[in-house]
């Protein structure tokens, strides 16, 4: 029997710290070749980690939420035959005793099943209610709480099979009544649950980059309305024609278009702004990150060299990328690099919305819902359909001038379609 | 046009009416009961009571019979006789006692009581003759109907069981078309009485809503009694004699002099301008929520109207919930369990989930029996036939369900509600001391048995 210790290995470039996001194992379980350890991550990317070997469990070097270094120990197995791990590497016996993940881990577990009277009264097998189930409690428990306003599932029972008893109900006002405001004779149940959540893996990034974003761009919102009757009208066309051969447009390949053609004559706004060494770089490529909501939170796949593909070519791979970032599958290449960020979210979008930089970028497009509005058209009243784009811009870098001539170029593109398309 | 108002209006003086109407009383809630026939509905007048007391005329009759032919019990009786007209009043005698006692009821707690046919104008309005009665709250209680076959309208010799009820003469042979809980109760009861009695029914089994194990000493017992059975017999009409089409397609022409129709019951909605309040319906029921709350605000079903199952005990443990609710209580209609008994002989009782039903839940249960041929008192009472089964779950053997079937099992529903309410376990049932010798043993010896462990099997 040896041990094989997993390193935290180095994912990306030249990254130093990784925060262990979730694992999948735990002490004791034997584990195959190439089943998943840990989930790791990085910047952007989510990244399994595998086992190259089978074997057990013997200890796990940290927990989740954890940010550890690139090379610390992850994991260690317990193999048959030699290892990797050499003796002299062993930590001492002491040493062991404080890595206290794999105890820890054990304690929590033991502490969460409830009511430590039902292990004594009931000699019966006992299991925790189901989070759906009815609670069980007598006719009298059930009126009484009815006439205390309480809901029956959120007190625990502490009678035999979880039986919820007066005295539970009792318990239960009592720990809500130490607050002295607490109406006596509440219309509503009274609530005093908590739930704590740890802000961790792919929340945190979030966080940080979001802090990060407003506390150094100077934010400012432009906001305009775009009649979008027309481009609507082709969208639509086209779809009709080629929907079935090439696939269905979205508005966005449209929007993607648009900002690459206005992006010839505003070069400012296609850049990342390096605040530290205060330079400006401008670049040729439009690189187009499409903001997409997954289970675990916004992510920002990357249309590259939008500047080179068709409408169907960039509804293509906005979808592939979208799927990907919602499957957690999009890679760190597809995640990183953008010039300029388009947010919509379709049908939620809203009338107006506040868009937060994606540093270092300095320009951010945000799309709203398309609805029909009667607008006044040559002196008539029409039936158009309006879509608004609300956008940010950092004003460390540009002025409300460059905005307002930005976004009204979109407009111009966006409202006469052909000119998307005329060179 | 006389004008009242009140704070709670009722419609139908059910169980589910006057049961709301005392409850309102005495929690001092002005209240106004409508009620076009007399005070107790379906179920004092023409239902549960006037079956029982013909089925207690039928079984009184029966057993001296027996003591006439082959008693093993050595008595000896000359042959009975019987006087139907003297039954019937006896029986009346008992439900006028009922209607006088909750009207009675009724007037200590102050309800005013109209009698006359309601028609709904709106949601807060009522129409009875020429009074308009104005409330804030609307209890609608009107019960349900026997289902007619167009094919068999009742009339002559063919009966309802509100005939049957009020017989004035037993017949020489009477068909039920129905095998379920009515069409037996009466069915046997006029076999009791002497009648040749066949039952059609078009399903394969009698009692065909409860499982095979549950009906098989009923239809046992029927055999013994001579009822003729005829299963999967569907009825074609009635000519002088009953038409019915036989499994292979063949039509019999059954001699009969009366048929009792019983074929179901449905809500009673027709007839008193429900229409005009327009309300959400749940098939031919009117659909409430937890709170018997309809689809209209202050408006309130109760009872066999909200469909099933068509109980008068839930009707009343209903109507007793929306007095308190419209009283400003917090209030909700949650049993746990509501019991359904069969006074067939016999009685069948069902509680809580049977086997198939916790399965369909998802619940791994453990199914227990004790046969009442292993129960002393049964003995007693030349009773062997039936049992007592549990259905608990695995895990932590909380009691999902009881079913019994077997002479005066209709008494051991209040133990099995009371444990279904109570979460009882089967430890606790079977830690219970249970009086000896009564049927009652079978319920311990059930839970003891699920366990693993019964004493006298």
């Amino acid at each position: 029997m040896g041990t094989h210790v997993i390193k935290m290995p180095d994912i990306g470039e030249g990254i130093a710290e990784v925060e262990l996001s979730q694992w999948h194992v735990k002490v004791g379980d034997l584990v195959v070749e190439d089943q998943v350890l840990a989930d790791v991550m990085t910047d952007k990317a989510m990244v399994d980690i595998p086992s190259p070997v089978h074997g057990k469990v013997i200890a796990l070097g940290g927990q989740p939420g954890e940010v550890m270094a690139v090379g610390s120990v992850l994991i260690s197995i317990e193999v048959e035959g030699a290892g990797n791990l050499k003796e002299s590497d062993k930590p001492a016996p002491a040493a062991a005793k404080e890595t206290p993940v794999a105890p820890k881990v054990e304690a929590v577990v033991e502490s969460k099943p409830a009511a430590p009277r039902t292990a004594a009264v009931c000699q019966g097998p006992m299991v925790a209610r189901e989070a759906n189930e009815r609670p069980l409690a007598s006719p009298a428990v059930r009126k009484h709480a009815l006439d205390l306003g309480i809901q029956l599932r959120l007190v625990r029972g502490s009678g035999p099979a979880g039986r919820v008893l007066h005295e539970d109900l009792e318990a239960y006002l009592a720990q809500g009544q130490s607050n002295a405001s607490a109406p006596v004779a509440a219309a509503y149940a009274q609530r005093n649950d908590e739930e704590q959540i740890q802000v961790i893996g792919m929340r945190r990034k979030i966080a940080q980059r979001m802090q990060d974003a407003t506390q150094r761009a100077a934010h400012f919102s432009y906001v305009e309305e775009i009649d979008v009757t027309a481009i609507e009208e082709l969208r639509a066309h086209l779809n009709e024609k080629h929907g079935a051969s090439r696939g269905k447009l979205t508005l966005l390949p449209f929007l993607v278009r648009a900002l690459v053609v206005a992006l010839r004559d505003f070069p400012q706004m296609n850049a990342r702004y390096d605040d530290e060494a205060q330079v400006i770089t401008r670049l040729g490529a439009v690189h187009v990150g499409v903001a997409t909501q997954s289970d675990v939170g916004l992510m920002v796949p990357v249309v590259r060299h939008a500047e080179a593909r068709s409408l169907w070519d960039s509804a293509a791979e906005i979808a592939r990328l979208a799927t990907a970032a919602r499957n957690g599958k999009a890679s760190r290449d597809e995640l990183s690099g953008s010039t300029i960020t388009l947010t919509s979210l379709g049908a939620l979008g809203g009338i107006v919305s506040t868009p937060v930089l994606n540093l270092p970028e300095v320009a951010i497009v945000g799309v709203n819902k398309i609805v029909e509005r009667p607008m006044v058209v040559k002196g008539q009243v029409v039936i158009r359909k309006m879509m608004n784009l609300s956008s940010s811009f950092d004003h460390r870098v540009l002025d409300g001038m460059d905005a307002a001539l930005f976004i009204q170029a979109i407009r111009g593109l966006l409202e006469q379609p052909a000119t998307l398309f005329v060179e | 046009m006389q004008s009242l108002n009140t704070t709670l209006l009722i419609i139908g003086g059910g169980p589910g009416g006057y049961v709301t109407a005392i409850r309102a009383g005495q929690l001092g809630i002005s209240t106004i009961l409508v009620e076009g026939e007399s005070l107790g509905g379906t179920c004092l007048n023409i239902g549960c009571i006037p079956s029982k007391a013909l089925i207690h005329v039928a079984e009184q009759f029966h057993q001296t019979q027996h003591h006439n032919q082959h008693s093993a019990l050595g008595i000896s009786v000359s042959a009975p006789t019987l006087d139907i007209t003297k039954s019937v009043e006896w029986k009346d005698g008992i439900v006028d006692r009922l209607t006088t006692g909750v009207a009675a009821l009724l007037k200590k707690h102050k309800v005013q009581v109209i009698n006359g046919w309601a028609k709904v104008i709106d949601g807060k309005t009522v129409e009875v003759g020429d009074t308009r009665i104005q409330c804030e709250h609307l209890v609608l209680a009107t019960g349900s109907k026997s289902v007619n076959l167009p094919i068999l309208p009742i009339g002559g010799p063919i009966i309802s069981s509100t005939e049957a009820l009020a017989p004035k003469s037993v017949p020489k042979r009477l068909i039920v078309v129905g095998g379920g809980y009515i069409g037996l109760e009466l069915g046997i009861a006029y076999r009791k009485l002497g009648a040749e009695v066949s039952v059609v029914e078009a399903q394969d089994r009698i009692l065909p809503a409860y499982d095979a194990e549950l009906t098989q000493p009923v239809h046992d017992a029927l055999k013994q009694l001579g009822v003729k059975l005829y299963l999967k017999h569907s009825v074609l009409g009635f000519d002088g004699t009953l038409q019915v089409r036989d499994p292979n397609g063949d039509t019999l022409n059954l001699e009969t002099d009366q048929v009792l129709v019983a074929v179901g019951r449905k809500p009673n909605t027709q007839g008193w301008n429900l229409e005009a309040l327009n309300l959400d319906m749940n098939g031919s029921a009117i659909k409430i929520d937890s709170r018997c709350q309809t689809s209209m605000h202050n408006v309130y079903a109760i009872g066999d109207l909200s469909g099933e199952p068509m109980l008068a005990h839930r009707a009343m443990a209903q109507g007793e919930m929306v007095a308190e609710l419209i009283s400003g209580k917090r209030r909700e209609f949650n049993p746990t369990a509501i019991a359904a008994v069969c006074f067939t002989d016999p009685e069948l009782v069902v509680v809580g989930k049977t086997p198939d039903e916790a399965k369909a839940a998802g619940l791994d249960c453990i199914v227990s029996n004790f046969p009442f041929a292993a129960n002393g008192r049964a003995m007693t009472l030349e009773s062997k036939t039936g049992f007592v089964r549990v259905v608990a779950r695995r895990d932590n053997h909380v009691i999902v369900g009881w079913q019994a079937v077997g002479v005066g099992v209709s008494e051991l529903s209040t133990a099995f509600a009371q444990s279904l309410e109570m979460g009882a376990r089967l430890e606790d049932i079977g830690g219970t001391i249970h009086a000896h010798p009564t049927l009652g043993e079978a319920v311990q010896e059930a839970a003891l048995r699920a366990l693993g462990h019964a004493l006298h099997l």
